[in-house]
């Protein structure tokens, strides 16, 4: 159970803020729930993807015929499938990325990089054809490392990058997509007020989303040409949106059902199967499933990026931070586009700087292109800089809370990048950490040692789309076009259910298709709670006014004269409850459906504080973790019990990339540890149990006050135990993850 | 005596959920691919294919498996229980119960291996101690909880079956 | 993987006379939790699966103060932690067993399958070494034994010829001021491969102050796991002291060829025999004391 810190005026709630079971446990729990991974079609072909064994090749030649001829194979498809590109437009040269990122054409650019594919009647069969694709390649020098990646003479992946910046474009070839420099003050004048300098470069390794449920894909078309794709994805418009541009289809003629997600963190926001499922299923003239290997999530998918990060940070004796710079070095995979951007915004956030600088490089390397994973981009960079603090505190001998505390960002704060914080809960959360128990408890023992790292992320609004139905006995149908990834068809339908003075059992919430409803962008950027709430209270108000108008008609009045308080209709004397009002819809003019259309333009932001104590075995290196708290400001919890739960979640993945887990590449771009026996996801043994304390600093721009909570709490954790394993055995490890090896390495004793 | 088929499949008998089944399956077969691609029982998922996740967790003659390591040939004659199982005519499992409300789970692909392991653990030891749940279960991956509500829900349910004399 | 047969004989006769035939495109089957995982990586290719579950005499478990523990290759390593007498004798048997993989693989691994997987990680097969295990094999040419400490020549290779399978472990049986145990290094709290791993068995004079014999094995730092014999001949004679264990832990060192590769470096691990095998004898002296009081 959590702590709560509720400020004193608040709503008067029956519906949000309870701890509601979410509605869909019980078909969780029964195994009836049905992922992507479940679907079954009759008449169902098993599809399989021939990726690359190279990290950099040229393909020369390509012959599917022994393939095609083999019994039981339906169809092969490679990039020669795709409808022809016009070669002409100013979009074509992205466009061509984006095939060639579904199915390569001239190169592959990462081991993994899908090349043809198999439609045939079992797996079996299905992997003796991907044999018989004759492929010839020629060779070509892969670089792996950012750092080689930028240098003069690295191999050059695409011939026609060059780097983009505020200062213009580039003229020579390079792997250098962007970079981009933002300036705040004097940053020179501010190192120089400085009296205490920490300077410090940081690594970490590309990691995984780790969702246990592989991207499948089932593809079905009818004989008009309308295509149907079940989906694992956190946006089913976003799967419709990538096919029907792919495969240059009408938006009307493709319908995407999402099914239950098995885990997606950011990882399924990209569509990476559905059109070669699709191609298959039409040249086959059949439906086809294809389900990725856990080898091909690790090579074939979106990871978050591997990345060097320098950064320098001032202060003075006092305490008073006066200078800080970054600079972030991040993985882009095989094309561009890292998250290094949304990581500048975030990581100095949560103090107030008057003079600082942040350059950014996005940079290509053989290896699979990057994708988000929770709150993209900015775990790496809160590492770098929480260690940078923790370490200017540890220098000053201050108190790293009250460090923080002296320097922290108010509403009207600008960070360097320019943009104003408003209604933030950042002094809240340090100074509730301060309190908690877990930090005035002491901490004894030989080897032991705690530490705390802080956090800021923006979060976002958006566009989501909800429906609401009144049945006649009263109870309300939701469909949101929001997939549920972490429980918001919960959230969502508590919302609507609070306006509409329902208990939550009579509001019974669905996850729509794209033929259902509106339209939301994907489940992601901790958005879902906050807008499709929005959108949800939206349409509630609007089955409100319909069903006011309704009694209005049945009471011959004018709807003004109507008012709705406490799930009651009134007018003067005469009375309906919401149920009583809903049994006479059907007789007076059809039910009631109301929308909410939105795109949310405010929200609030999230800060979150991690408390970690440590032990460390310093002849092995092994960390093993003692007690856990997490700080969070969370506006309010409309479900608190789903809240935790987000809350530990992310501090587990945090986890898992401070101490466990990372990609092993080797010089030829190949991953060693593409298994989740050598990828090492935390286990019951490797996280503590983790106490949450909410912290409800309420968002004004949202109807109760919520904020998004998801994704701050995967930053904190590698600088809270970097600094913890610090304070146990004095040794720093600046790199990610801190396995073992690298905490002998630290202490010297390898 | 292993029956087979001309097209090379083998016939398995063996009681599923306390039901008698028949299947044909190949001898290359997981009987995770066979519940779920066979005899339509989707609860076990896939996670690895390997044994290192969990996920496909079932019982087989009341011990903790990965379906994923096991052939369909394996078992003739035996008994496996998968989460569609473990309700009865009764009504939820408290296993069941007690993870709904704790929420312990949240995409729910973990569950039904989490809640096979969970009743292997209860069926063997009615009280086990935070420390032997997160042992026994160490091999049960999730991704989404961070487990604590896991072992809370194993907790109440332990205590739950404990006061019912179960 | 080409869709291999299955076959599951009820007699060792039969198994043998099965893999003999179709040499190298047939394997025996015990737990699967390796070779299915194999096969479906492609490290080899078969047309035939021997499941040697269901004879009986390699699923047996018996015990004997004077001759030992004899288990079938068959048997898993949860049936042995379940076994009272192997509980009581073989404690650090039990080490290995309760290690490889959680709970599920536990129920169907067994340390016969271990042994013949011949990893140079093989948490049993070390454990095995230190205690003076012997592999009883049966073949076309009837049956030998080979000490589990020359079982495995080369990482997944044994000394099996020809239709041979392992058919029983035999452990020595337990000697008074004797104790055995096995330690090893993972970086998550369980479900690892050994970064290193080291079994080590003591056998004390009666007054505890002395080491009568001494056996050291090394798991992961050599192509396959190591009875360390210098580092367990130093301890002989010698206190059962951490300085004894010292000199035994770096000697130890000086046995291993360890490599670089996704788990660990050679650093690394030439660093964690000194610790672990301190560990493990650490470990086997108190289970003495143990068994004495």
């Amino acid at each position: 159970m959590s702590d709560k810190r509720t400020p004193a005026a608040t709503q008067e709630l029956s519906v949000v803020g309870t701890r509601a079971v979410r509605t869909d446990a019980a078909e969780k729990v029964t195994g009836r729930a049905r992922f992507a991974t479940d679907v079954q079609v009759p008449g169902m072909l098993v599809g399989r993807v021939l990726r690359s064994p190279h990290a950099h090749a040229r393909i020369l030649s390509l012959d599917t015929r022994r393939a095609e001829a083999l019994p039981g194979v339906f169809a092969v498809v490679t990039t020669a499938d795709l409808p022809p590109l016009d070669a002409g437009d100013a979009a074509a040269l992205e466009r061509q990325q984006a095939r060639d990122r579904v199915l390569a054409s001239d190169k592959v650019l990462y081991v993994g990089h899908p090349i043809a594919a198999v439609a045939a009647r079992t797996p079996t069969i299905a992997e003796a054809a991907l044999a018989l694709i004759d492929v010839t390649f020629e060779v070509l020098p892969a670089v792996v490392d950012v750092l080689e990646s930028m240098q003069p003479g690295a191999p050059i992946l695409h011939d026609h990058l060059r780097t983009r910046s505020l200062a213009g474009t580039g003229d020579a070839p390079t792997n250098v997509a962007s970079t981009f420099r933002q300036v705040k003050g004097d940053p020179e004048a501010g190192f120089a007020a400085a009296d205490v300098i920490v300077e410090r470069e940081l690594r970490t390794r590309t990691v995984h989303q780790g969702y246990l449920e592989p991207h499948a894909s089932t593809a079905v078309w009818d004989d008009h040409g309308h295509l149907t794709i079940y989906a694992t994805t956190q946006g089913s418009f976003a799967v419709r949106d990538h096919v029907t541009a792919l495969l240059d289809l009408p938006m009307s003629q493709v319908r995407v059902i999402p099914m239950e997600v098995g885990g997606a963190f950011g990882g399924k926001n990209s569509s990476f199967i559905d059109t070669v499922t699709a191609l298959l299923a039409r040249k086959a003239r059949r439906p086809v499933k294809v389900v990725m290997s856990r080898y091909e999530t690790f090579v074939g998918t979106g990871p978050s990026p591997g990345t060097v990060i320098r950064v320098k940070m001032g202060a003075t004796r006092e305490g008073m931070i006066t200078a800080a710079s970054a600079t972030l070095i991040y993985e882009a995979g095989a094309y561009p586009g890292s998250p290094v951007g949304s990581a500048a915004h975030v990581m100095f956030g949560p103090y107030d700087i008057p003079h600082g600088t942040i350059e950014g490089y996005d940079v290509v390397v053989n290896r699979p292109k990057v994708d988000s994973y929770r709150a993209p981009g900015a775990t790496p960079a809160c590492f770098a800089v929480e260690a940078v603090i923790n370490e200017l505190a540890d220098t000053l001998g201050l108190d790293p809370l009250a460090f923080r505390l002296r320097n922290s960002v108010r509403d009207g704060a600008e960070t360097i990048d320019g943009s104003v914080h408003r209604h933030i809960g950042a002094i809240e959360v340090l100074e509730a950490t301060q309190s908690h128990p877990h930090m005035i408890t002491p901490l004894d023992g030989p080897n032991r040692g705690r530490g705390v790292a802080h956090a800021f992320w923006g979060n976002w609004g958006a566009r989501s789309s909800v429906t609401l139905t009144v049945n006649p006995d009263g109870t309300v149908a939701l469909v949101t076009a929001s997939v549920d990834i972490t429980g918001t068809r919960t959230s969502t339908a508590m919302q609507a259910a609070e306006v509409l003075g329902l208990p939550l059992d009579r509001v019974r919430a669905t996850v729509g298709d794209t033929d259902a409803i509106g339209y939301a962008d994907v489940s992601a950027g901790s958005r879902t709670t906050v807008a499709t709430g929005h959108a949800a209270v939206r349409a509630a108000h609007d089955v409100i006014d319909q069903m006011r108008a309704r009694a209005a008609e049945i009471w011959e009045v004018d709807a003004a004269e109507v008012a709705f308080v406490n799930a009651t209709f009134r007018c003067g004397e005469r009375s309906l409850s919401f149920a009583e009002l809903a049994g006479l819809l059907p007789e007076t003019g059809n039910t009631v459906t109301g929308v909410g259309n939105v795109d949310v333009q405010d929200w609030g932001a999230s800060f979150g504080t991690h408390i970690v104590d440590v032990e460390v075995d310093p002849e092995t290196g092994k960390v093993t973790l003692l007690r856990y708290t997490v700080v969070q400001d969370v506006g309010r919890a409309i479900n608190p019990l789903q809240v935790e739960g987000q809350l530990q979640g992310g501090a587990a993945q945090g986890i898992g990339w401070a101490l466990f887990e990372g990609y092993d590449v080797d010089a030829q771009g190949r991953m060693r540890n593409p298994n989740l026996l050598d990828y090492k996801l935390p286990t019951t043994l490797d996280i503590p149990p983790i106490a949450t304390l909410l912290v409800e600093v309420p968002y004004p721009g949202h109807p109760f006050g919520a904020r998004g909570v998801g994704e701050v709490p995967i930053m904190p954790p590698p600088a809270a135990i970097a600094e913890a394993i610090y304070q146990a055995v004095g040794a720093r490890v600046y790199e990610l993850p801190m396995t073992p090896a690298r905490v002998l390495e630290a202490l010297g004793r390898i | 005596m292993m029956a087979t088929a001309a097209s090379g499949k083998t016939m398995v008998s063996a009681t599923i959920n306390g039901e008698p089944v028949e299947f044909l399956c190949e001898p290359h077969q997981s009987l995770l691919s066979c519940l779920r691609d066979i005899l339509g029982l989707t609860g076990a998922k896939e996670g690895c294919n390997d044994g290192n996740c969990g996920a496909c967790s079932v019982l087989l003659d009341g011990r903790l498996v990965n379906s994923c390591l096991v052939l369909g040939v394996e078992i003739v004659g035996r008994e496996v229980t998968t989460v569609e199982g473990l309700a009865d005519w009764g009504g939820l499992h408290p296993l069941q119960r007690a993870f709904i409300a704790e929420d312990a789970l949240q995409c729910g692909y973990c569950t039904p291996g989490m809640l096979m392991a969970g009743k292997a653990l209860l069926d063997g030891n009615p009280d086990p101690t935070e420390a032997q749940i997160r042992g026994w279960l160490a091999g049960n991956l999730c991704r989404c909880t961070g487990y604590d509500k896991i072992v809370r829900a194993v907790q109440r349910a332990a205590r739950e079956m404990r006061e019912a004399g179960q | 993987m080409n869709p291999f047969g299955y076959e599951a004989p009820t007699s060792v006769d039969a198994a043998v006379a099965l893999l003999a035939d179709r040499e190298g495109r047939a394997r025996p089957l015990a737990g699967g939790t390796d070779i299915l995982v194999q096969l479906r990586q492609g490290r080899f290719d078969l047309d035939l699966l021997v499941d040697l579950k269901r004879i009986p005499e390699l699923c047996r478990v018996t015990y004997d103060a004077g001759v030992g523990l004899t288990f079938g290759a068959a048997v898993t390593c949860a049936e042995l932690t379940e076994h009272a007498a192997v509980r009581e004798h073989y404690p650090g048997l039990l080490d290995a067993a309760t290690i490889i993989g959680g709970t599920a693989i536990q129920q169907r691994a067994t340390l016969g399958g271990n042994l013949c997987n011949a990893a140079p990680s093989g948490d049993g097969i070390s454990a095995m070494i230190a205690l003076g295990a012997e592999a009883v094999i049966a073949g076309p040419a009837g049956r030998r034994r080979v000490p589990v400490a020359s079982f495995c020549t080369a990482p997944g290779r044994t000394v099996l010829g020809r239709g041979e399978i392992v058919v029983a472990l035999r452990l020595p049986p337990p000697l008074p001021h004797a104790g055995a145990a096995y330690v090893r290094m993972i970086p998550r709290g369980e479900m690892d491969i050994a970064v290193a791993g080291a079994g080590a068995w003591l056998r004390l004079t009666d007054d505890g102050a002395g080491i009568v014999d001494a056996r050291v094995a090394l798991a992961a730092v050599a192509p396959t796991p190591l009875l360390a014999a210098e580092a367990g001949a130093v301890l002989i004679g010698a206190a059962p002291t951490d300085e004894a264990f010292a000199r035994a832990a770096a000697v130890a060192r000086e046995a291993t060829r360890p490599i670089d590769d996704t788990r660990g470096t050679a650093a690394q691990r030439r660093h964690l025999v000194g610790v672990l095998v301190e560990r493990s004898l650490r470990k086997a002296a108190a289970r003495v004391k143990e068994r004495v009081s």
